[in-house]
């Protein structure tokens, strides 16, 4: 016999922060990949000179 | 065990679990979680250092670093907050904090601060530069580990050594611009060093009775009012020269010195009203004023310090 396995449902106000929540860690992606992005323009090719 | 929020479970001294439901926090409960005041002080004074240190750096590189010493305090703080649930929740200043409150589980609380430590010490390292980067690395270590699992509950000097971490950013953010260290970061050191006793031992004489519940070795619960008053007043004395260090020193010109010699002095007013008066509600306001303005004493002296170095020179 086939048995559905259960599921979690979410209630609206865990659905609206867990949306809220995966918004947030969009856009900090996002700044991240900027500011790599802008820093790398601004150093130029000293971005690859690295002395510890 | 005892519930203390809407799903947090305390046992014996320590948060055990939230119920295993699907989150509720939101995006405001991660942004408490990374405790925003502190970070905000934090920033300001590596922002200061930033500015004052000697040579060029690139706005979009300086805006970066900030980025990262903001992140990596808040990293800290939430780490601090996930080591101390058990006490927070049983003081009325902190058991509405997002944890004690079952807004956010403890492990995620830890993972949320260690990627995002993860996250600040790597970015300030390849973007910035390494030394930054061990600094930070180094202040989120003393703060969590030294004086939050540590000194905290063992000692009543606890705020004295752990005040160092609070005192690295501005360090941190010399090392940031110039790539490396010098005298003056280290005055700016000194100074939020010696600020710190000052300005937390006022506050727990205000919330001694909270302080004893959760059982914290406190100064006013450990040694008493009597003696905390006294060691806030010295402390206070030492930090009128160490404040006015910068300009003593040659570092910083007039402007800068004579502001922090009155803002020392203030401060040691402030800190005698607090010795003198030992009583019902004129103590708490006393400690509270004091408090109040030791704020005021550490924005004023860096506010002081950009400007004497940016506009004066």
């Amino acid at each position: 016999m086939d048995e559905k396995p259960q599921r979690i449902v979410l209630s609206e106000e865990q659905r609206r922060s867990r949306r809220a929540r995966s918004i947030a860690i969009a856009l900090a992606l996002g700044v991240l990949v900027l500011l790599f992005y802008v820093v790398t323009l601004v150093k130029g090719p000293a971005v690859l000179n690295r002395p510890l | 065990m005892s519930s203390i929020g809407e799903g947090a479970r305390v046992t014996g001294n320590r948060v055990a679990s939230v119920a295993c439901e699907p989150s509720i926090a939101s995006v405001g409960d991660y942004v408490a979680l990374m405790k925003p005041r502190v970070m905000s002080l934090v920033v300001f004074t590596a922002l200061v250092s930033v500015m004052i240190a000697p040579g060029h750096i690139h706005p979009m590189i300086g805006f970066t670093a900030l980025l990262c010493i903001a992140v990596g305090a808040g990293a800290a703080g939430a780490l601090n907050m996930w080591y101390d649930a058990d006490i927070d929740a049983l003081m009325k200043r902190t058991s509405g904090r997002p944890i004690p409150r079952g807004r956010i589980a403890p492990g995620e609380a830890l993972a949320f601060g260690i990627v995002l430590a993860a996250f600040a010490v790597g970015v300030l390292g390849v973007l910035v530069n390494w030394l930054a980067a061990a600094l930070l690395a180094f202040t989120i270590f003393f703060y969590v580990v030294v004086y939050t699992a540590w000194l905290k509950r063992m000692t009543p000097q606890n705020i004295v050594i752990g005040g160092a971490a609070g005192s690295l950013p501005p360090v941190i953010g010399w090392a940031a611009a110039t790539g490396g260290i010098s005298v003056e970061p280290c005055l700016l050191f000194l100074i939020v060093f010696f600020w710190t006793p000052p300005h937390f031992w006022a506050l727990s004489l205000v919330r001694v009775d909270e302080y004893a519940r959760a059982r914290l070795p406190m100064l006013p619960v450990v040694a008493g009012a009597e003696e905390t008053r006294r060691q806030i007043l010295r402390y206070s004395v030492v930090l009128v020269p160490i404040g006015a260090a910068p300009w003593l020193l040659g570092y910083a010109h007039a402007v800068y010195g004579i502001t922090a010699l009155i803002a020392g002095l203030l401060m040691v007013m402030f800190a005698w009203h607090v010795r003198r008066k030992r009583d019902g509600e004129l103590a708490q306001s006393a400690a509270h004023h004091l408090f109040a303005f030791s704020i005021l004493y550490l924005f004023v002296l860096f506010a002081v310090l950009l400007i004497d170095a940016r506009i004066v020179s």
